[in-house]
C-alpha cells in the first residue's frame, strides 16, 4: 500500500488551531466569570428528548441508542419510545420537585407527535434546544448542504412554532456535525452548540454568520457515556458526577464560576433502577450554597456579560 | 518481509538476572509520560488506518481530544507539580508549533521531551524508509528547538511502527524505545548497528487502555495503578524495576478523575524506595550501568540454548 503525495506536508502546523472554528485558549488562562448570587458553579442540566424512527437507517453515522437489529427492531424502537413515555416524567418530576431548572434538548419530530411532552416543557417553564429532525437525520459530511440547511430551518422552525420560544441553543443528534453545520446554525438564529466537548466554559466559534458560542455539554459525564458506553452502575454514576462536582466547585474558588452540564437521557436515566441516581445527584448539588440553576441561555447570557 | 516474530529481543528468563539496584538504593524507578497530543481535524489517510471513527470533521472525538490542550494538561500539570513528579512526555511535536505554551511550561518544569512522532494522525505505516528518516530528523530538530534537549527515547506515534524502526531509531543516535511491552525491566533490543534498549511503558496502567477502552473507573483506575506499585515494589527489593504511569491530559486532566489521580500521586510518593525518574534518566542509568551485564546474560542463555 502506498501513503498519498504530501503525507509529510503539514499545512497547518503554526500556532493556533489546524482549522479557523475557534481560537486555542487556555482554560486557565481567561479572565474569571462571577455568576448570580455569586454562585461557584451554573448547574445546566440537560434532559434529551430524541424520536429514533423505526426505519431509520444508521448511516453515515451511527447514532448513539439508534436502531441496529433487523427491521422491525421493535426492541431498541420501544425501548427508546419508553424513554419519552415514561422516562422523561421520572425525570421531569425530580427536576420540578427539586425547583430545578432545565434546557431540554428536543428532536423536533417529537415534539410535533408527542405534545404531551412539548407541554409538559412549557408548564414547567424549560428552555427548548433544537436537536435536529430526529435521530434518523444525521448531520455529517455527505450531507448536501442545501439538505442539510432545510434540516436545521425545519427543527427550529418548528420549536419555535410550537413553543413561542427564541430557541437559540442547537445539539447536532449525535453530537454529529458536517463542516457546514456551525455556518447554518448561526445562520438560523442560533447562539450556541452543544456539539463541542473540549472545554469546561463556553466560548466562541467563528461563523459564516457572525459568532456562536460552544457550551460544555460534560460528555464524559453524561449518561450516555456513563451507562450506555463504559456501562457503569447508578452508584459509579453518582461517585463521578460528585466528583465531577466537588472537584469544579473547588476550583471555581480559584479560578472564577463553573459549569456542571449533566446530560441525561429518559430512555437511560428514567428507567427505574437508575433513576434514584439521578435524585441523589440533584439532591446533593441542588442542596448546595453557590449553586445556580439556570439553562443554557441564561448560563452563556451571564458569561457574555462578562467578557 | 513478514516474520513470526519481531526478532529484536532475545529470551532471557525472568529469575537469575543480573541485579539492578537504581540510584539511591532504590528498587522502583517510576516515571509518568504523558502523552501530549495532537489529532488533526482532517488528515490525510494513510491506507492502513482511517483517523477517525466518524466522517471528518469528526466533531466529537476531535474535541473530546482537544480537551487535554485546552484544560487537562493544566490540571494534571498542577497536580504533579504538587507531588513533585516530573513528567517526560511522549510529544507529538508539532504540538509545540501550535500550542508553544505547553512546550514552554513543559520545559520551565524540566521535564523530559521525548518523540510521539508528528501528530497522531500521521500513522508510521507504509512510510519509506526515507520517509521514516524524514520523520526522525524532523521530531529531533523540532525537540532541540523547543526544548534544548537531545532526542534520547521514542514511543512510535499512535503505536504504528514498521520493521525498520527500532534500526532507524538507533542509527540516529536514539537511546531508548517504548514500543515493546514484553518485560519489566530494560533491555537491550536487537538492531543492525548502535545501542537501543527498551524501557517499559505501559499499555495495561494507561489511562487510555483502563479508562477510555478498558472502561475502568477512575476508581478502578487508582486500584490498578497501586496494585502495579505495589507489586514492583515488592519484587524490586530483589531485582530493581520500573514502572511507567503512562497519562492522556484529555482523559485523566477531566473533572471526575483528578481526585484519583492525585490519590495514586500521594501513594507512590509516599514510599521511600523509589528514584522518581525520566525516561531518559532511566535508560542512561540502565546504558551506563547494566547494559553489558545484560547483554552478557542474555549471550550465555542463547548459548544454553543452542
Amino acid at each position: 500500500m502506498r501513503l498519498p503525495p504530501g503525507y509529510l506536508d503539514y499545512p497547518y502546523r503554526r500556532p493556533g488551531m489546524d482549522h479557523a472554528r475557534y481560537a486555542y485558549s487556555n482554560l486557565f488562562q481567561r479572565k474569571p466569570v462571577t455568576w448570580p448570587g455569586e454562585a461557584r458553579v451554573a448547574l445546566w442540566i440537560v434532559p434529551t428528548l430524541e424520536f429514533f424512527p423505526l426505519d431509520m437507517a444508521p448511516k453515515p453515522v451511527k447514532p448513539p441508542g439508534g436502531l441496529e437489529r433487523p427491521f422491525p427492531d421493535y426492541w431498541n424502537y420501544t425501548l427508546r419510545d419508553y424513554g419519552n413515555r415514561v422516562g422523561f416524567a421520572r425525570i421531569f418530576k425530580a427536576l420540578e420537585r427539586r425547583g430545578l431548572k432545565a434546557s431540554v434538548a428536543m428532536s423536533c419530530r417529537l415534539a410535533e407527535r408527542y405534545t404531551h411532552v412539548l407541554q409538559e416543557v412549557k408548564r414547567l417553564g424549560y428552555e427548548l434546544i433544537a436537536h435536529g429532525i430526529d435521530m434518523h437525520h444525521i448531520h455529517a459530511t455527505g450531507v448536501p448542504r442545501e439538505v442539510e440547511q432545510e434540516w436545521i430551518e425545519r427543527a427550529l422552525a418548528t420549536l419555535r412554532k410550537l413553543s413561542g420560544q427564541p430557541v437559540t441553543g442547537w445539539y447536532s443528534p449525535a453530537y454529529s456535525e458536517s463542516s457546514d453545520t456551525l455556518d447554518l446554525v448561526a445562520a438560523a438564529g442560533c447562539d450556541y452548540v452543544c456539539d463541542w466537548v473540549n472545554d469546561d466554559m463556553p466560548y466562541a466559534l467563528n461563523t459564516a454568520a457572525g459568532p456562536l458560542y460552544a457550551m460544555p455539554h460534560a460528555y464524559e459525564i453524561s449518561d450516555l457515556q456513563i451507562f450506555h458506553f463504559y456501562k457503569y452502575k447508578p452508584a459509579q454514576f453518582v461517585e463521578q458526577v460528585m466528583d465531577h462536582f466537588d472537584f469544579i466547585n473547588r476550583e471555581a474558588a480559584t479560578s472564577g464560576g463553573r459549569i456542571m452540564a449533566l446530560s441525561l437521557r429518559p430512555w437511560i436515566s428514567g428507567v427505574p433502577h437508575r433513576i434514584a441516581a439521578i435524585e441523589q445527584v440533584l439532591d446533593r448539588m441542588a442542596g448546595r450554597a453557590g449553586v445556580w440553576s439556570a439553562t443554557g441561555a441564561e448560563i452563556l447570557a451571564a458569561w457574555k456579560a462578562q467578557q | 518481509m513478514r516474520t513470526e516474530d519481531p526478532g529484536l529481543y532475545d529470551y532471557l528468563p525472568y529469575y537469575d538476572r543480573p541485579k539492578i539496584t537504581w540510584p539511591g538504593g532504590a528498587h522502583l524507578a517510576f516515571w509518568c509520560a504523558p502523552n501530549i497530543e495532537h489529532y488533526e481535524l482532517n488528515p490525510p489517510l494513510n491506507p492502513s488506518r482511517t483517523s477517525w471513527p466518524r466522517p471528518v470533521p469528526d466533531v466529537l472525538n476531535y474535541a473530546w481530544r482537544d480537551y487535554g490542550n485546552r484544560v487537562g494538561i493544566w490540571r494534571m500539570m498542577a497536580a504533579m507539580d504538587r507531588y513533585g513528579v516530573r513528567g517526560s512526555i511522549s510529544l507529538n511535536v508539532a504540538v509545540c508549533d501550535h500550542f508553544p505554551d505547553i512546550a514552554a511550561a513543559c520545559r520551565e518544569r524540566g521535564w523530559e521531551f521525548f518523540s510521539h512522532g508528528v501528530y497522531n494522525t500521521r500513522y508510521t505505516y507504509n512510510m519509506s524508509e526515507d520517509e521514516e528518516r524524514a520523520v526522525i530528523e524532523d521530531v529531533k530538530a523540532s525537540i532541540r528547538k523547543w526544548s534544548g534537549q537531545e532526542l534520547s527515547g521514542w514511543l512510535a506515534p499512535a503505536l504504528t511502527l514498521t520493521e525498520r524502526t527500532m534500526d532507524l531509531l538507533a542509527e540516529a543516535g536514539i537511546t531508548y524505545t517504548l514500543d515493546l511491552f514484553h518485560d519489566d525491566q530494560p533491555l537491550p533490543v536487537n538492531v543492525r548497528s548502535g545501542r537501543l534498549i527498551s524501557v517499559p511503558y505501559s499499555l495495561e496502567i494507561n489511562d487510555f487502555t483502563t479508562l477510555f477502552q478498558g472502561n475502568a473507573t477512575p476508581r478502578d483506575y487508582t486500584d490498578a495503578i497501586k496494585a502495579q506499585f505495589d507489586r514492583l515494589y515488592l519484587e524490586g527489593a530483589e531485582n530493581g524495576q520500573v514502572m511507567c504511569l503512562p497519562l492522556h491530559p484529555f482523559l485523566i486532566g477531566q473533572p471526575h478523575r483528578m481526585k484519583q489521580f492525585e490519590e495514586a500521586l500521594e501513594y507512590v510518593t509516599s514510599h521511600d524506595k523509589v528514584w522518581f525518574a525520566t525516561g531518559r534518566e532511566i535508560a542512561g542509568y540502565y546504558m551506563q550501568h547494566y547494559f553489558d551485564a545484560f547483554a552478557a546474560a542474555i549471550a550465555e542463555s542463547r548459548r544454553r540454548d543452542a
